[in-house]
C-alpha cells in the first residue's frame, strides 16, 4: 500500500496535490467522507424515528391510511402509488446523472450537458412532488377529534371505513370567524380554525346513528385500528377537547403528533438536500456549458456532484422504506 | 481501477442496474399494497416477515446504488472499507441500541396508557 501521509506541499495542494491517498483525488475522497458523515446524520434521525415508533408501537399511525392521494384521482384510496412514483423519479434522475458521469469520462460535452439537464429537471419534479405530498398531509383528509389527554379519535361509517367530518357534522352557523390582524388589534391574530366546532361534530354524531368511532390503538391480531361500538362511544366523546383537521407540528388528525414531527423533519431535511443538490447541479451544468471542464481536461467535478446526487437518492430509498413500507 | 483513464462506455451496465432497482421497487410496492396475511400478521425476529423482506430489499437497493451508480466498485479497497465498514458498523450499533431501548420503554409505558374511559 502506498504511503498515506501528505509529505509534499506545493501550489497544487488545493487542486488535490500530487499525493493520492487511497487512490482517489482530494475532492472525491472528501466527498466520500462528507457523505459518510451525512449518512450518519440521517441514521440518527431515522434511528430516533425508530425509537419513538417502537415506544408507541401499539398506537402509531398506519402509513397506508395517511398517504392515500394521487394527482387527478380525487377521493380515490391510492396508498403507496404516489410515493412509488416519486421514488421512480429520483431513481431515474440518478440514472441520468450516472449517464452524465459516464459521458464525462469519454469527454463528450454535448451528452454531459443533456444528461445534466435531465437530472436537474428530475430533481425539480421530485421537489414539486414532495411539496404536493406535504400539502395533502397538512390539509388532511378526514378530520378527527382530540381528547383531553391528547388521544385522537376518528369517525368511521357502518362498514368500518373512515368518514369525513363534512359528511355528518351539522353546521350551526354560529361559529366565530378567524381572528386576523386586519379585524382586531394589529398585533393579534390566530392560526386557522378547525372547519367545525366540537358542538357541530357532536350534533352530527348524535343525528347519524350508523357512525361510530375508531381509536389510535392497533389491534395486534389484525394490525388495524380498534373500532369502538357506538354504545360505548359516548364515554370517549365526553372527553373531546378540540376538532383537528390535517397535521402540523402540534396536532395530527392521523394520530401521534410525533409522527407528523418526524415526517416533516426527515422528509424536510431530505428535501433540503435535494434542493441543494439541484442548485449544485445547476452550477455544474453551467460550468459544463461554458467548457470549464473541457479546458481542465477532465469531468471529475461532474463525478463529485454525481456522488452527492446519488447519496440523496440513497437516503430516499431508506426514507421510503421506513416511512411508507415498514 | 483508474476509472477516469478508461474511455469505454458503461451505459449497458447502468441500464441493467436501473432495471434491477425498478424491479425491486415494484416488488416492494406490490407487497406494501397487498400485505399478505401470512407475511404481515406473523412474527419473526421481533417484527413481521414482511418488514424483514422490505429491509433486505432496501439494503440490496443501497448496494446497487453505492456500488454501480456511485462507482464504489472502482475505488481502492482501502477507501471502500473506510467508508462502508464505518457506516455499516456505526449505523448497526446505533439502530440496535435505539430499537432495544424503544421496545423497553414501550414495555414500561404501554400498560400505563389508558384506552378505556
Amino acid at each position: 500500500m502506498e504511503a498515506t501521509v501528505a509529505t509534499e506541499t506545493n501550489e497544487k495542494t488545493w487542486n488535490g496535490g500530487t499525493n493520492r491517498p487511497l487512490g482517489a483525488s482530494y475532492g472525491k475522497m472528501m466527498m466520500w467522507f462528507f457523505i459518510l458523515s451525512d449518512a450518519l446524520t440521517f441514521s440518527g434521525f431515522l434511528g430516533a424515528y425508530g425509537l419513538m415508533r417502537f415506544k408507541f408501537i401499539e398506537s402509531w399511525p398506519i402509513a397506508d391510511e395517511v398517504f392515500t392521494h394521487f394527482p387527478f384521482l380525487h377521493g380515490l384510496h391510492a396508498p403507496m402509488y404516489y410515493v412509488a412514483l416519486m421514488t421512480f423519479i429520483l431513481i431515474f434522475s440518478s440514472v441520468t446523472m450516472v449517464l452524465a458521469v459516464d459521458a464525462g469520462h469519454q469527454m463528450k460535452k454535448g451528452k454531459v450537458t443533456f444528461y445534466m439537464l435531465l437530472t436537474i429537471i428530475g430533481g425539480l419534479i421530485f421537489l414539486g412532488s414532495q411539496a404536493w405530498e406535504w400539502k395533502n398531509f397538512i390539509g388532511g383528509s378526514y378530520g378527527a377529534v382530540e381528547l383531553n389527554d391528547g388521544k385522537i379519535i376518528q369517525f368511521v361509517d357502518a362498514s368500518g371505513h373512515q368518514i369525513e367530518l363534512e359528511k355528518f357534522a351539522i353546521s350551526s352557523h354560529s361559529e366565530r370567524t378567524k381572528l386576523t390582524r386586519d379585524k382586531g388589534v394589529w398585533f393579534m391574530s390566530e392560526s386557522s380554525l378547525p372547519p367545525f366546532s366540537v358542538d357541530e361534530v357532536m350534533a352530527g354524531f348524535k343525528a347519524n346513528t350508523d357512525i361510530t368511532i375508531r381509536l389510535e390503538k392497533i389491534d395486534p391480531a389484525t394490525k388495524t385500528k380498534t373500532i369502538v361500538p357506538r354504545a360505548e362511544a359516548m364515554t370517549y366523546l365526553n372527553e373531546i377537547k378540540t376538532v383537528v383537521k390535517g397535521a402540523n407540528l402540534q396536532v395530527n388528525e392521523y394520530g401521534k403528533p410525533l409522527f407528523a414531527d418526524f415526517f416533516f423533519f426527515i422528509t424536510g431535511f431530505h428535501g433540503f438536500h435535494v434542493f441543494s443538490g439541484v442548485i449544485i447541479n445547476i452550477i455544474i451544468f453551467f460550468n459544463v456549458i461554458l467548457g470549464t471542464y473541457e479546458r481542465r481536461g477532465h469531468y471529475e467535478m461532474v463525478e463529485k456532484v454525481g456522488l452527492y446526487w446519488h447519496f440523496v437518492d440513497l437516503v430516499w430509498v431508506f426514507v421510503f422504506t421506513f416511512f411508507y413500507l415498514v | 481501477m483508474a476509472h477516469a483513464q478508461e474511455h469505454t462506455s458503461h451505459t449497458g451496465l447502468i441500464w441493467k442496474v436501473f432495471g434491477i432497482l425498478s424491479v425491486i421497487t415494484i416488488v416492494e410496492v406490490i407487497l406494501g399494497i397487498a400485505k399478505p396475511d401470512a407475511l404481515h400478521l406473523t412474527k419473526i425476529l421481533g417484527t413481521s416477515p414482511l418488514n424483514i423482506i422490505f429491509l433486505v430489499l432496501t439494503l440490496v437497493k443501497a448496494y446497487y446504488i453505492t456500488w454501480f451508480f456511485m462507482h464504489m466498485a472502482d475505488e481502492t479497497k482501502s477507501l471502500r472499507r473506510a467508508v462502508v465498514w464505518t457506516a455499516v458498523f456505526l449505523i448497526m450499533y446505533l439502530a440496535t441500541l435505539l430499537l432495544i431501548e424503544g421496545s423497553y420503554i414501550n414495555g414500561v409505558l404501554a400498560p400505563l396508557v389508558k384506552w378505556n374511559y
